[in-house]
C-alpha cells in the first residue's frame, strides 16, 4: 500500500510536463546513439553523461532513465540488423535476431524485441517498485561489515562472468582497484599515488576511464582490424508488423525471459548475458519448431530481449537500495548519481522519495515512450546504422572528447582519456574484459571505506567479518565463486586425461 | 580451446603483461611506504595499497605460470597505419587543447584524422566536417548549456 502511495506521488513528478520533456529527449538521445554500431548501453550513457551536466538532479536523473532504456533497445537494433552486438547482453539476441533480418523478416524481430523489451521492462520494473522498499528495510540493518562482504561478492561476479577467464578478469579489476586508490584518502587526506601530479589528488574520473576504455578502445580496435570483417547492414523487407501467428509465438517467451532477467539481474552478481543465454536456450527447448532455431527462430529473439530489459531493471535494486553497481552501466549510472551529490542506498529513499520514486515513475514513462516512438521511427534508426565507418569512429572521438572536456579542459584528464583508451585497445586485443576494471574504479573505494570504517567498529579485529551471519555467508559465496571455476578447469583436466 | 602446445617456451605477451603487474605492484608498495599519516584505530591508509600490491604481484606470478601453459589468446595481427593515424590525430588533439589553440580545431584534427585512419582519403573534406561539428558543439555548449569549452583565438570571435 505505501509503495503504491509513493509510486502516485513519484508519476506525480514524472508527469510533470517539464519532466516528461526530459523523458522524450533522453529517450531519443539514448536511441540514436545506441543504435549506432559498438556502442552498448555502458558507453551511451557515459557518452551523454555531460549533456545532463546543467540540469537540476531530478530532471538529469529522469533524463538518464530515458536514456538507459533507449540505448538498450537501440543496441538491439543494431544487434539484429547488423549482427553486431554492441555488447554481450545482446549477444543472444544477434544469433537469431539477425537471421531472422537475413530472411526478409526483420520488422518482425524489431518489433518483437521492442515489444517484449515493453513487456519484461514494465513487469520488472513493478518488480523493482516493490522490490526496493522491503530490500532498503533490510538494507539499513546492515553494516559496514555486510556491505564488505557485498562488494567482495560484486567484485568476485563481476570479473568471474565477464569474459571467459577469471585469472584475465581479476587482473581487469585489480587494475580498476589500483586507479581506485589514486588521490586522496577521504579519512585521512593521505594523498595516495599522485606523484606530486595536482590533477591526481580528486583521484580517476569514472566517466574518463569508461569512455576511455569503451570508446577510445573500441574505436582503435576496430581500426586495427577493419579490412578483415566489413559489416553490412541487412535491409528491413516485407511487413514491420507482426502477424497473429508471431503474437502467439512470443508472449510465452517474454514472460519467460522476464522471470529469468529479472531475479538474476537483482542479484549482486549481476549481469545480462546468464539470464540471456538462458532464456536462449530454454526457448530452444521448448519451441514447436525447433528446426528453425539457426535459421530464425522469433521466440530466440523475443526471450533474450526480454530477459535483458528485465536483468537491467533488476540491476537497479541493488543500485538504488544498497548503492551496489553489478553491471558496468550501473556503474556509470551510480557516477552520474554521484555528479549531483546524490548517494544511492537506503538513505536515498528516506531523505529524496520524491527523486528515487519520480525515477522509478519515469522508467514506466520511457518505456511507454520507447514503444510509441521506436517502431514509427524505425527507418530513422536504420538510416544512422548507414553512417560511413570512418565517420561514425571519428563521430564516437569527438563525443568522448568532447565530454571530458566539459568536466574538465585539463591537458592531463585528455592524456589519461587516451591511455586508458589505449589500453582499452589493448586489453580488446588480448581478450581481457574491461567492465571489471570500471567496476573495480567505483568499488574499490567504497569497499575500502566500509572496511576501513568496520574495522574501527571493532577495534581492528577482522574477526568482526566472519562473526556476523550475513557477512560471514556473503565472504563464503565469494570464496565459493572465487574456487569454482578454477576448480572446474581442474576436474576437466582429470576427466581429459582419463580419455 | 585455441591452446597451441607448438609455441616453444613461453608466450611473450603474457611474460610482459607479467612484468606490468609486478612494475605496477611495486610503485602501489612503494608508494604505500613513503605515506606519513597512520590511522589511531583499525587500519590506515596504506592498509588497502598493501592488499592491492600483494594481489598485483599474485596475478603477475600467475601471468608467469601461463606463459609457459599456451599463454594469451594470440591477436590478429593489427593494421599498424590505420592506429598511427587515430593516435597522432589524439596526440594533436592534446597538444592544442594544452597550447590554447581552442576546441573547434582541435576537433577539426581529431575528426580528419580519425577519418583517415578508417580508410578515407578526403582529408580537406574531413576536416571541414569536423570544423563545422566542432562549431556547432561549442555553440550549444557555450549558449544553450552556459558552459564554455575551451577557448582558442578562433571561438572568441564568436562569444
Amino acid at each position: 500500500m505505501e509503495t503504491t502511495v509513493a509510486l502516485l506521488n513519484g508519476f506525480s513528478v514524472a508527469l510533470e510536463p517539464s519532466k516528461l520533456l526530459f523523458c522524450l529527449v533522453g529517450v531519443f538521445l539514448g536511441t540514436a546513439v545506441g543504435v549506432l554500431p559498438g556502442i552498448g548501453p555502458a558507453l551511451t550513457v557515459a557518452l551523454l553523461l555531460p549533456v545532463t551536466f546543467k540540469l537540476d538532479p531530478a530532471g538529469s536523473i529522469i533524463m538518464f532513465a530515458g536514456i538507459y532504456y533507449g540505448g538498450m533497445y537501440g543496441g538491439s537494433t543494431t544487434a539484429i540488423l547488423l549482427n553486431a552486438p554492441g555488447e554481450s547482453a545482446s549477444l543472444a539476441t544477434a544469433l537469431e535476431g539477425s537471421k531472422m533480418a537475413k530472411a526478409g523478416r526483420g520488422g518482425p524481430a524489431l518489433a518483437t524485441s521492442a515489444i517484449g523489451s515493453f513487456v519484461a521492462g514494465t513487469i520488472a520494473t513493478l518488480g523493482l517498485a516493490f522490490l526496493a522498499p522491503w530490500l532498503v528495510e533490510i538494507a539499513v540493518k546492515f553494516g559496514p561489515w555486510d556491505y564488505f562482504a557485498l562488494m567482495i561478492v560484486a567484485f568476485v561476479t563481476v570479473s568471474a562472468t565477464f569474459g571467459d577467464s577469471p585469472l584475465r578478469g581479476l587482473t581487469s579489476l585489480f587494475l580498476g582497484i589500483t586507479l581506485g586508490l589514486i588521490g586522496i584518502d577521504k579519512l585521512t587526506g593521505q594523498a595516495r599515488l599522485t606523484f606530486g601530479v595536482p590533477d591526481l589528488l580528486n583521484g580517476v574520473e569514472v566517466t574518463t576511464l569508461a569512455v576511455g576504455l569503451f570508446a577510445v578502445g573500441e574505436a582503435l580496435y576496430v581500426a586495427s582490424k577493419r579490412f578483415r570483417d566489413p559489416e553490412e547492414i541487412i535491409p528491413i523487407r516485407g511487413s514491420l508488423w507482426m502477424t497473429r501467428q508471431d503474437w502467439k509465438r512470443s508472449w510465452a517467451p517474454w514472460l519467460r525471459g522476464t522471470a529469468f532477467g529479472f531475479p538474476i539481474g537483482a542479484l549482486p552478481a549481476g549481469g545480462a548475458e546468464v539470464p540471456t543465454f538462458l532464456s536462449y536456450s530454454t526457448e530452444k527447448r521448448l519451441c514447436k519448431y525447433p528446426d528453425e532455431f539457426g535459421k530464425g527462430a522469433i521466440e530466440g529473439v523475443a526471450g533474450p530481449e526480454a530477459a535483458n530489459n528485465a536483468s537491467a531493471a533488476g540491476t537497479l535494486v541493488p543500485l538504488l537500495t544498497l548503492g551496489l553497481p553489478t553491471s558496468a552501466t550501473a556503474a556509470i549510472m551510480l557516477a552520474g548519481f554521484q555528479q549531483y551529490g546524490l548517494n544511492p542506498g537506503p538513505l536515498l529513499f528516506a531523505e529524496k522519495p520524491d527523486l528515487v520514486w519520480g525515477l522509478i515513475a519515469s522508467l514506466f514513462i520511457a518505456n511507454v515512450m520507447l514503444v510509441i516512438i521506436n517502431l514509427p521511427l524505425i527507418g530513422i534508426w536504420v538510416r544512422l546504422l548507414a553512417i560511413p565507418q570512418p565517420w561514425l569512429y571519428a563521430g564516437i572521438l569527438v563525443f568522448a572528447t568532447m565530454g571530458t572536456v566539459a568536466v574538465n579542459a585539463s591537458p592531463v584528464e585528455l592524456g589519461m582519456l587516451f591511455v586508458f583508451g589505449y589500453l582499452g585497445y589493448l586489453m580488446r586485443r588480448y581478450d581481457y574484459p574491461v567492465a571489471p576494471m570500471v567496476v573495480g574504479l567505483i568499488l574499490g573505494p567504497m569497499a575500502e571505506a566500509q572496511l576501513r570504517r568496520a574495522l574501527q567498529i571493532s577495534l581492528g579485529d577482522p574477526m568482526i567479518l566472519l562473526e556476523n551471519p550475513i557477512s560471514a555467508t556473503l565472504l563464503g559465496l565469494a570464496f565459493i565463486a572465487l574456487v569454482a571455476p578454477f576448480a572446474m578447469k581442474g576436474l576437466n583436466k582429470f576427466k581429459a586425461a582419463e580419455d | 580451446m585455441t591452446n597451441e602446445k607448438l609455441t616453444q617456451g613461453a608466450d611473450r605477451p603474457a611474460l610482459i603483461v607479467g612484468v606490468l603487474l609486478l612494475i605496477v605492484a611495486a610503485f602501489v608498495g612503494y608508494d604505500a611506504s613513503q605515506q606519513t599519516i597512520v590511522s589511531n584505530y583499525g587500519i590506515g591508509p596504506t592498509a588497502m595499497p598493501y592488499v592491492v600490491c600483494t594481489g598485483l604481484v599474485a596475478l603477475g606470478l600467475a601471468h608467469f605460470f601461463v606463459a609457459f601453459r599456451g599463454g594469451l589468446p594470440k591477436p590478429d595481427a593489427a593494421d599498424s597505419g590505420a592506429l598511427l593515424w587515430i593516435v597522432a590525430g589524439l596526440v594533436a588533439l592534446i597538444a592544442c587543447i594544452a597550447l590554447g589553440g581552442g576546441f573547434v580545431i582541435a576537433i577539426t584534427i581529431v575528426f580528419a584524422c580519425t577519418a583517415r585512419g578508417f580508410g578515407r582519403r578526403a582529408l580537406l573534406v574531413d576536416a571541414l566536417i569536423g570544423f563545422v561539428l566542432g562549431l556547432v558543439i561549442f555553440l550549444v555548449f557555450a549558449k544553450l548549456l552556459t558552459l564554455l569549452l575551451p577557448a582558442g583565438p578562433l571561438e572568441r570571435l564568436f562569444i
